[in-house]
This record gives structure tokens, sequence and C-alpha cells, in this order.
């Protein structure tokens, strides 16, 4: 197994250091999917599997021109204005407003863990008395279009302080989980997402990890509404016969540390529609 | 499960029917392939000398040095192709089937690509043992078909 990461790892990481730290990582993966892809400009990859098919890209347009998560943004408006039952609500646990998708996930010294936007309107709903909400379906998808809809051309801007550990090795966990093959079906993140990026599972295009993160939650036709990031990790892990990890544990937030950090200057433009 | 236990059964009684009515004269694997010929000539003569039997065309419409079982090939093309089993049509083109991916090469002429079959079965039992990159399934060390099952999936790809 060891062997196989290293392995896959140097395909992916053409950086000749010992010692490659996060932005190491991230360029290796531009610059192997420049090498991939070399027409595709930098900021397209924020479209995910559309910036790399033509065909596709065209029905996605079309979609996006009466965008099929716009009440999901307008259910979460309400959400936000409206106070919980002791008077307070999200307005004053996040007083930056609702732009605020680009500041997650981020390392939490305090904490010692990754901080995910849906776990801090958890812990913010918690903290005033509320019943935490679902972390796949549901509502949580409502609140979290609306902030995605707001925080729209910000940009990913992940920081992995290198003089605290936790973080560091909550990167590293992120990134091995990414390598690792798992499941009966014997698959990595990396096999589908950047190995055979481009290519064609049946008829279903691979995008690259690259721009994975900018556009959640997503409208999926195949889910007939908005889910989470985490919702999506899911249905990759089943989708190879591997048991799904906990939406919102430790392993999916490392997971999301860790990619997020490879779409570090990529534009948000969530919510997004896929098929 | 029901399902693959129907088509099992089914495809054991077909197999026995088969072989009851001695229609299938041809070797089931490469051991016996190996000395074929003189056994296809000992049964074509008498086969030849009872006037009732039809066998005798089949045989010769068969190719001299090995004819694949249609059933057998039938049976490893449902494996193949069926979305629950081998699903190689995800990353493969194979003759017309729907929707393939193209993770993997085209499975074309592959008798003459494979002359040796213990080399092709050997890549679906565990591609990543030649390649450890490999994203091609490991199909028999991770018990995802059984070797019975990759022998009939071995028998129909040799036919592309
Ligand atoms: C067997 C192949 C396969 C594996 C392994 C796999 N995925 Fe996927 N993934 C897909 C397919 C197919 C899609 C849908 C098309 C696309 O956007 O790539 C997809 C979509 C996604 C998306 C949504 C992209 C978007 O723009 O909305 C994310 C995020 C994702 N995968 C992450 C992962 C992660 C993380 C892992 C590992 C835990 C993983 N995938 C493993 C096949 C795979
Ligand atoms: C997830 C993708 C995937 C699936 C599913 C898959 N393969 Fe493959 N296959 C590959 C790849 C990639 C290769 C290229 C060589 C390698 O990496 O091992 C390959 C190579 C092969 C080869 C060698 C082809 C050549 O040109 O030499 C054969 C034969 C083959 N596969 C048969 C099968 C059969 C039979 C099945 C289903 C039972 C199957 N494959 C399922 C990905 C796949």
């Amino acid at each position: 197994m060891k062997k196989i990461l290293i392995s896959l790892a140097v395909l992916a990481l053409t950086a000749t250091s010992v010692q490659a730290g996060p932005e190491e990582d991230r360029m290796a993966f531009i610059n192997y999917y420049k090498g991939k892809f070399p027409s595709v400009p930098d900021n397209e990859y924020a479209n995910g599997v559309y910036a790399i098919d033509p065909v596709g890209r065209e029905n996605w347009e079309a979609i996006e021109e009466f965008p099929p998560y716009e009440p999901f943004i307008d259910a979460g408006q309400e959400m936000w204005e409206k106070p919980f039952a002791n008077g307070k609500g999200y307005k004053d646990c996040f007083p930056k407003g609702p732009a605020i998708a680009h500041l997650y996930p981020h390392w939490d010294k305090e904490q010692k863990m990754v901080m995910t936007l849906p776990l801090a309107l958890n812990h913010c709903r918690e903290a005033n008395g509320e019943k935490p909400l679902k972390y796949k379906k549901g509502s949580i998808n409502n609140i979290l279009s609306y902030i995605a809809f707001q925080s729209r051309g910000n940009r990913v801007d992940v920081k992995v302080p290198q003089d605290d550990p936790g973080a560091v090795a909550a990167y590293e966990d992120g990134k091995k989980f990414y390598f690792t093959r798992r499941g009966q079906l014997n698959f990595s993140c990396a096999n589908c997402h950047l190995q055979n990026t481009g290519l064609k599972v049946r008829t279903e295009i691979l995008s690259p990890t690259v721009g994975h993160v900018t556009h959640w939650p997503v409208y999926r036709s195949k889910w007939g509404t908005v889910g989470t990031l985490h919702r999506r990790f899911t249905g990759c892990n089943k989708n190879i016969r591997a048991k799904p990890m906990k939406a919102q544990g430790e392993q999916y937030r490392n997971l999301e540390y860790f990619l997020s950090y490879m779409s570090n200057g990529q534009e948000l433009n969530g919510p997004g529609a896929r098929k | 499960m029901i399902k693959q236990f129907r088509f099992l059964s089914v495809f054991v009684l077909a197999v026995t029917v088969i072989w009851l009515t001695g229609c299938s004269d041809k070797p089931s694997d490469d051991k016996k392939a190996s000395e074929s010929p003189p056994s296809k000539t000992e049964q074509m003569a008498p086969k030849a000398s009872v006037s009732d039997e039809k066998p005798a065309t089949t045989a010769i419409q068969k190719p001299a040095e090995y004819a694949a079982d249609p059933v057998v090939v039938a049976a490893g093309k449902a494996i193949a192709v069926g979305r629950s089993q081998g699903n190689c049509l995800a990353c493969h083109m194979m003759e017309d089937g729907a929707s393939p991916g193209n993770i993997g090469p085209p499975l074309l002429a592959m008798k003459a690509r494979y002359p040796d079959k213990a080399k092709l079965r050997a890549q679906i039992w565990d591609a990543t043992a030649a390649n450890p990159e490999s994203a091609m399934v490991p199909f028999g060390r991770l018990k995802i078909l059984t070797d019975d099952e990759i022998d009939k999936v071995v028998e129909y790809i040799w036919t592309l």
C-alpha cells in the first residue's frame, strides 16, 4: 500500500524536493493538468468537468440559464435572516455577513481541527440552543446555497500554517486519503480524478481535482436537489464499494482541507449544477 | 443475488443439456485443448458411421485449432457487460456494447495479441501485478469475480 501511495505521489508530484509542501503539491497538480489540457486556461477549472468537456458544457450552460438551485438560495436567505428561538441568529455568529465561503475550510488553532463551513454553521446553532442540521441532505443546503451565492467572486484561499504541526498533519492526512486505494474495486480518488481525468467511465467524463470545491452545494440532476460536498464524497466512495466515512467526520474534513488547497486561487462560483 | 443464482442454474442446466445431447464436442480448457486433435478424430470416426447423428457438420465448421463453446462465451459476455459484475464496459470498448468508457484500451483482436490465454487471464485476475498503477480493478485478487467467472470472461474476451 505504501509503495502504491508513493508511486502515485511521484506520478503526480514532480517536485524535485523531498519535502513537498502544500504549495509544491498544488503546483504539481496544476502542471500535470496543464500538460494534459494545454488549451484550458487556469481559471476554467472552477467549472469542473465542463472545463474539459465541450459537449457537456453546452448542456450545462443551457441549464444555468434557469438555475435549478435558485429556490434553495431564496430559502437560505430566509434562514439567514430569521432569528433563532432565543432571538439571536446566524448574523450574530458570523458578523462578517453571508459572503464567507472563502474563509473555509481553515485550521482552527484552538480546537486543533479543520473547521468547515457546515460545521461552523451547526456550532452556531447549537450555541444558541438549536438542533444541528444534517450534513448531507436537507435544509443545510439552503443556507449553504445562500452563502455560496453571496460569496461568488471570492477566491479559494486555504492556508496550512507550516508552524503548526496539527495543521500540517491534517493536510497530510487528507492527501493520504486522496491517494489511498480503497473499496472492493480498489480505487483511490487519484485513480479517477488525476490519473484518468478527461477519460470516461461509461459516459461520465472524469473531472480534475483542481476545481472540485469551488461550487458547493451542487444541484445534481441525479439527486433532483442540492447536496453537500461530503454527500458527493460519500457517493464516490460508494461507487467503488468502499464504506463511506462520516460526513463532517475528521477524515472527510481533512480530505476537504487537502482538496481545497489544490483549488487555491480558483474563483468561488457556487451553488453549482451538475449531471 | 437471486438473479445471479437463477442465471447460474439456467446456465448449468444448459451446459448439462448440451453435454448430454452431445452437440458440444469441444474441450473447455487449455489442457484438454492440447490433446484435442486425437480426441476429435476419435469422436468424428464413430459419428460419421452413425447415420442419424447431426454434429458432424458443426465439427467441420469450427476452426481447427480451437473453437469456443458458444454457451461459455455467452455466459462470459453476460458477466463482462453486466454492471454489477465485470462491468468491463465502464472502461473498455467491446464490440457494440452500450456507452463504453475509455479508461482502458478497446478490447480488440485479443486472440492475436494474447496468443497465451494465461496472460490474458492474469491481466483480468490482477492488472496491478503487471502495472502497480493500473486503474483496472483486480477482479480475481479482490474476489469481485470467482475463478470460474473469470474463466468464462476470458473465453469471451478471447473471441473479440
Ligand atoms: C471510479 C471513479 C471515481 C473515484 C474512485 C472517485 N470519483 Fe469522484 N467522481 C467520479 C465521477 C464519474 C464523477 C462525476 C463526473 C465528474 O464531475 O468528475 C465524480 C465527481 C466528483 C466530484 C464532483 C465534481 C463536481 O464538479 O461537482 C467530487 C468533488 C469528487 N468526485 C471527489 C472525489 C473524491 C474526493 C474521491 C475519493 C474519495 C473520488 N471522487 C473518487 C468518479 C470517481
Ligand atoms: C476501471 C477501469 C477498468 C475496468 C472496470 C476494466 N479494465 Fe481492463 N484495463 C483498464 C486499463 C487502464 C488497462 C490498461 C492496462 C493497465 O493499466 O493494466 C486495461 C487493460 C485491459 C486488458 C489488456 C488490454 C491490452 O490492450 O493489452 C484487458 C484484456 C482487459 N483490460 C480486460 C478487462 C476485462 C475483461 C474487464 C472486466 C471484467 C476489465 N478489463 C475491466 C481499465 C479497466
